[in-house]
């Protein structure tokens, strides 16, 4: 198993829980057993969790898995199911298991500048709630999901906080436009500046940044710069590797690479939806979580399992007191109704059809409600057209 | 014993929350059966009572943790504690609640009204 956080301890739990009992290896770069990412962008990036609560793993929990961290995979040789590790060793194995995630995309040419942050890991995590406590001015590049809950959190800590975003409004992307425009607005209340349609071209200063300059030629002064501009799959490693790459690992519909013996789950795997007619990779949580006792059993299976439709994806997203959840997807719609509350008092829910058919819900602090409709979209199946 | 609610107006499927301190969910389910947990998540402040009921597990319904309604217990992160459960009985049509007295798992950042 290649990877030791949300998609590997589920992976490994699931092989237990089908009844495999031999050896279960797994390999991570980072040092730490895995913790769970989100609140890194919201309450731990506040304070208001530390970092005993985001452990993944319940206390006493004991699957069997032999932890080896802080040494990363660095080749496979795919039909001899080899793995080459950081330090020059190697593990051979019957199946392997590729759970390495994404890694957040870096502004180019800002390597040796201070100040400067991405936001994947724990690390990450540390060294920004470091900076933030000193800082005064933030300027955040990227309307993403992270960018927009790393100003929402920066803001709530008092700071000046701009949001930079290329597209219409942030989160654009997911939402559809008209969502997205409904929810701008929330960054603006709350008093973080939003400046849409801008492009960045430099991160300014000389040893740490001192701000940024956009294409118009204006500069927006900043004492710590966060890049919000999405992550690229870990799959270096298998370069040359014989496992088929495109947007993240290939796979079939149950996980199957282009290798017999070898899965792979979670933000590194796209997977084959026959809904969309494509691969597709997914980058939430739910995602990892659902799929991981899938790629067990097509593992242990030979490939022969056959998998239950998969559920539409699902997501979330806390912005000050804003719960934001999210399911299916947007661009297969040709219609958006708010079918209850008002976006302008942050408690809606919006439902994309295509033609008469639901393909995608909206919920804004309408927990309850979006439950139901949560249900709805997971248990009708889906087909295009 | 907390009287929570006449059966009648609790249907099969449905939830109920009661507001006292912690709330504590009452779910009848699909086969006819009643159970009370603590309402408040052990991950974070979601309402149990909002969650997906299915069989005798309810999915919290921010982030998928299911718990056992008849034991607590939870399947799998992000939460990773176990809810209390609470004793319900009927009565001449009427639901009550038995709170347990054993300690509550709240969930970080949140406490007992009684002690902010
Ligand atoms: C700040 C932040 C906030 C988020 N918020 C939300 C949210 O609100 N809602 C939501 O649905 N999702 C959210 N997500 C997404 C969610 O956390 C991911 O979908 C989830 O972590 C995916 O799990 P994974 O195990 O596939 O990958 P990862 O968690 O990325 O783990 C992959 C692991 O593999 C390791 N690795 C990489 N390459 C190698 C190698 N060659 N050898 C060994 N180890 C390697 C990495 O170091 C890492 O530890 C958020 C993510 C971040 C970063
Ligand atoms: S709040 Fe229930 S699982 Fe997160």
């Amino acid at each position: 198993m290649v990877g030791a956080s949300l998609a590997g301890l589920l992976t490994a739990r699931a092989l237990r829980g089908q009844g495999f009992q031999e050896r279960i290896v797994v390999v991570g770069a980072e040092r730490h057993r895995p913790y769970d990412r989100p609140p890194l962008s919201k309450d731990f990036l506040k304070g208001a969790i530390g970092e005993a609560d985001l452990a993944l793993e319940a206390e006493g929990e004991e699957p069997g898995i032999e932890w080896r961290l802080g040494v990363a995979a660095t080749a496979l040789d795919a039909p001899a199911r080899k793995i080459t590790l950081g330090d020059g060793t190697t593990l051979t194995a019957d199946g392997i298991v590729i759970a390495t995630g994404a890694a957040a995309r870096r502004l180019p040419g800002t390597g040796g500048l201070a100040g400067v942050h991405t936001l994947r890991t724990l690390d990450d995590a540390r060294a920004l709630r470091a900076d933030l406590e000193r800082a005064g001015r933030i300027v955040v590049i990227g309307g993403g999901f992270i960018g927009a809950e790393v100003a929402a959190t920066a803001r709530e800590l008092g700071r000046d906080v701009t949001l930079v975003e290329s597209g219409p409004a942030p989160l654009a992307g997911v939402l559809g436009p008209a969502m997205a425009h409904a929810l701008a607005g929330l960054h603006e209340r709350r008093g973080v500046r939003l400046i849409t349609g801008a492009h960045v071209t430099e991160v300014t200063g000389t040893g740490r940044a001192d701000g940024v300059r956009l294409a118009d030629g204006s500069h927006l002064p900043a004492d710590v710069v966060v890049a919000g501009i999405g992550a690229t799959p870990c799959t270096g490693w298998l370069a040359g590797s014989g496992v088929e790459l495109g947007d993240g690992v290939l796979c079939d519909e149950g996980g199957g690479t282009s290798v017999p013996g070898i899965v792979a789950v979670g933000d590194c795997a796209a997977w084959y939806e026959p809904a969309l007619g494509r691969h597709h990779r997914i980058e939430h949580w739910t995602g990892a979580r659902q799929r991981a006792a899938v790629a067990a059993a097509t593992l242990l299976s030979g490939g022969t399992a056959r998998p239950e439709p998969a559920r539409p994806p699902y997501f979330w997203s806390d912005q000050y007191d804003v719960k934001i959840q999210f399911i299916g997807h947007a661009g297969d719609a040709d219609t958006v109704t708010v079918e209850e509350g008002d976006p302008a008092t942050h408690s809606f829910l919006a439902v994309y059809r295509r033609g008469e058919r639901p393909v995608a819900v909206l919920g804004v602090n309408q927990v309850r409600l979006f439950t139901r409709w949560r249900r709805h979209l997971e248990t009708t199946p889906a087909h295009t057209g | 014993m907390i009287p929570a609610c006449p059966l009648a107006s609790l249907p099969r499927g449905e939830a109920l929350r009661l507001d006292v301190d912690p709330p504590i969910a009452v779910f009848h389910t699909d086969d006819g059966d009643l159970y009370a947990i603590d309402d408040t998540c052990t991950h974070q402040d979601a309402s149990l009572a909002d969650g997906w009921l299915e069989g005798c597990e309810v999915e919290c319904p921010l982030h998928a943790s299911r718990f056992d309604l008849r034991t607590g217990q939870v399947d799998a992160p992000p939460a990773k504690r176990p809810v209390r459960t609470h004793r319900v009985v009927v009565e001449d049509d009427v639901v009550y609640v038995v709170p347990s007295d054993a300690p509550p798992n709240l969930p970080p950042g949140v406490t007992l009204k009684g002690q902010a």
